[in-house]
């Protein structure tokens, strides 16, 4: 595809890209295409190269090999990203002395008139920051820091939102308004790009995901595809009546019931480990022998199920050719 | 990485001016309370200081002119510059300069930072601009409340540093262009500042450096027996040769060294500072400095500036030794005595003499003739002998205890005889005062060349 498509579709396009501090190789040739207008998750487990790839693309650092593209624009140096990207790696930077206002004021005044830049008073409230826009940082909790951090981004009018873990100490309410926020970013055409240790605020939130393990893509794709793979999960099945949906779940073919060990409280409650394809089967058995299915759940999130598959054999894979 | 070409309509790198850049260090500099704090002392303190010292009845006469503290407001003011040169001015550069870059590693500000401004060059440049105003807004609030302090006690005629006297209006201007002249360390000091908090990161050392440094300078220079070209060529020096501008003529020498040397201490720091940040990685988070890159870096390159400037120094002006001997001391007293005499006479309605009239000479020896003739000490004594128009052959000769310092100021403290240099009270225009032949001050040019007899 030309250079001018793929500018077009992708907000973030790798290839190769291969980074190195000192004999500690921080990612190994990764490969990532972020199309616009979308929110993707970057995984991994700790010191797998989430935070230097997020820094690539903030312009934080160049790649020593490979060729990366944002918003269109090669970008083979170090804070050289085009204008347009924004966000935060390890933690938003804020300035205690000053108020959550002035942080973002100052900010502003940094970018200059000509620079396109929100209203300050709009990204506070945006993430529900206007009633301590006044109080010093020095008093902000690890939440609001965030949230401010998130409102620094979305001062620069951000066509590429980049955030690493950014629903690090937020509460549930804060954490349903920054998904709120990122969701209505990308509705409105920016890219976000989010690393995060809890799988199930990528799941909601993202459309593809990218798993990185000891410096290597090892999946990147939507969530669906790693759903739908051919991995056996768990699923919490709540019925209205366990004795006779467990045995029929013992004799579908492809389900096994899972015994907890006393660990399941609930008696209405069973775990199967099954593939998809043979739930599919069992649910509609159990409603065909008058069994009325009140929950179905996995009890690890398909994405954290692959990413610990994905990553251990990544793992495995390093330990066996070492 | 392969080069590629940006399609045409891409989005472009915003620049962050270095006017904008500058405003936002500023912004945050001045956000900070003990900033704040600084400025708003620089700009009270010392005049407040000088009015409540001068209304004591006990002054510092330890720090040059503060025995003249009673007589004159100008007096407070100078005392003002000589305390901030020991103490205000290491420590303000330590609390500015000296954090400007570590503050940013404290708070993990810094990847915000780049992805803002986009340029290690600008962040730079603006960070020493916006110290260096931060200092520059406290420097001349020191300066105007020393001198409002002053003028609050009275601004009568300063006696100087060779007991001439100099009208309210002269000693102002020599005040003006000491503060002046106190820039050049005072750029030397925020200089190495900027370079201990690019070394240490966030470590407290890039802090305290300056401040101890300074001190360290000061303490080196008053106890260890130095070259005269080694002590002039330390920016601490810097501070105090100033004083060579309350002489008549004035001592130019150690001034104008002084000010070089600082200069070339300030551009070497900042240049030192420049290159390690350009070549500092940011994508480690902590810096805690290290004491190897302190040390290749920092120290051996400073050192080097003053190893060569000392050598250039001794080479220039041939000085060797303390730059203190008997000849200068005799000289410098002898003119001092004959100046405070004829102040002595007319504070006494006694015959009014010039002090060529009085054609004053000195004898000094040190430890009783028992050691080298040279060198700073306690242990100076001098004979003054002068001779009264009109009075034939008739010779009067007083006694001078001398504390020589090894930055060439001296005090001379009279023994006798007690009707000429004793302690008494004299009545003058502004009140009691003792009588000015009993102490003084004076200061020789440790530069210049010394000549037998």
């Amino acid at each position: 595809m030309p250079i001018g498509e793929i500018a077009d579709v992708c907000a973030v396009r790798a290839r190769g890209i291969t980074k190195s501090f000192g004999d500690v190789i921080a990612l190994d040739g990764v490969d990532l295409d972020v199309p616009a207008g979308q929110i993707h998750g970057v995984v991994g487990p700790n010191g797998a190269g989430k935070t230097t790839l997020l820094g690539l693309l903030l312009g934080l650092a160049s790649a020593d090999r490979g060729r990366l593209e944002i918003l269109g624009t090669p970008v083979s140096r170090a804070l050289a990203a085009p204008d347009g990207v924004a966000g935060f790696v390890d933690g938003p930077g804020l300035y205690p002395s000053l108020t959550a206002r002035g942080n973002l004021a100052a900010l502003a005044a940094l970018r200059g008139p000509g620079a396109p830049t929100a209203g300050i008073d709009e990204v506070l409230e945006q993430v529900g920051l206007t009633d301590v826009a006044d109080d010093r940082v020095r008093g902000f909790s690890l939440g609001m820091r965030q949230r401010l951090g998130l409102a620094a981004a979305l001062l620069t009018r951000p066509r590429l939102l980049v955030l690493d873990e950014p629903s690090n100490g937020l509460d549930p309410a804060g954490k349903r308004h920054v998904d709120g926020v990122l969701s209505q970013l990308a509705a409105d055409g920016a890219t976000v790009v989010l690393s995060s240790h809890r799988m199930g605020d990528l799941e909601a939130l993202c459309a593809e995901v990218t798993i990185i393990a000891t410096g290597r893509v090892v999946f990147s794709g939507p969530l669906s595809k790693l759903a739908a793979g051919n991995q056996e999960l768990d699923y919490r099945l709540r019925t209205s009546d366990a004795d006779a949906a467990r045995r029929l779940a013992a004799g579908t073919d492809g389900v096994q019931v899972i015994d907890d060990g006393g660990m399941q409280s609930d008696s209405e409650v069973l775990v199967v480990r099954t593939l998809m394809s043979a739930l599919d089967e069992l649910v509609p058995a159990l409603v065909r022998a008058g069994i009325a299915v009140r929950e179905l759940t996995p009890v690890v999130s398909p994405l954290e199920a692959a990413f610990l598959a994905l990553t251990e054999q990544r793992a495995e894979q390093q330990e066996a050719s070492q | 990485m392969t080069a590629t070409t940006a399609p045409a309509g891409a989005p472009t790198a915003h620049r962050v001016s270095v006017a904008r850049g500058y405003r936002f260090e500023l912004v945050k500099l001045l956000a900070q309370w003990r900033v704040r704090v600084l400025i708003l002392l620089s700009w009270i303190g010392p005049g407040l200081a000088v009015i409540a010292v001068s209304g004591q009845g006990t002054l510092p006469s330890d720090t040059l002119f503060g025995r003249e503290m009673h007589a004159t407001g100008w007096a407070g003011a100078l005392v003002v510059l000589s305390f901030a040169g020991s103490w205000v001015f290491p420590l303000l550069t330590s609390v500015v300069a000296g954090d400007v870059f570590s503050a940013e590693d404290r708070l993990g500000t810094w990847r915000h930072l780049l992805v803002a401004v986009r340029s290690p060059r600008r962040i730079f440049i603006t960070k020493a601009l916006a110290s260096l105003t931060v200092l520059m807004m406290c420097v001349p609030g020191l300066a105007v409340s020393g001198i409002v302090g002053g003028l609050v006690v009275g601004s009568r005629p300063l006696t100087g540093l060779d007991g001439h006297l100099l009208s309210p209006a002269d000693a102002a201007g020599r005040l003006l262009l000491a503060w002046l002249c106190v820039l050049a360390p005072i750029l030397a000091f925020a200089a190495i500042g900027l370079l201990a908090s690019v070394i240490f990161g966030r470590s407290p050392i890039g802090i305290l450096l300056p401040a101890f440094g300074g001190l360290g300078m000061q303490l080196a220079s008053q106890v260890l027996p130095m070259p005269v070209a080694v002590r002039l060529t330390l920016p601490s020096f810097a501070f105090l040769s100033w004083n060579g501008l309350f002489t008549s003529p004035p001592t130019l020498g150690p001034l104008i060294t002084g000010i070089a040397v600082s200069l070339a201490w300030a551009v070497t720091a900042t240049a030192l500072a420049y290159v390690l940040f350009m070549r500092r990685d940011f994508t480690s988070l902590a810096n805690d400095g290290s004491m190897r890159r302190a040390i290749t870096f920092g120290i051996l390159p400073l050192l080097g500036v003053w190893v060569l400037s000392a050598g250039v120094l001794a080479a220039a002006t041939g000085a060797a030794g303390s730059g203190i001997d008997a000849v200068k001391l005799q000289r410098s007293l002898a003119t001092s005595f004959a100046h405070i005499y004829r102040l002595q006479s007319q504070e006494l309605y006694h015959q009014n003499v010039t002090a060529a009239e009085l054609r004053a000479r000195a004898s000094c020896t040190k430890g009783e003739g028992m050691v080298a003739q040279q060198g700073p000490g306690v242990d100076w004594r001098c004979t003054v002998y002068w001779r009264l128009p009109g009075s034939g052959a008739a010779t009067g000769a007083a006694i001078y205890q001398l504390d020589a310092s090894p930055n060439g100021r001296y005090v001379a403290d009279g023994d006798g005889p007690q009707e000429v240099n004793g302690y008494f009270i004299l009545r003058t225009s502004y009140g009691d005062a003792p009588n000015p032949l009993w102490q003084f001050d004076g200061l020789i040019d440790l530069l210049a060349p010394t000549s037998k007899g």
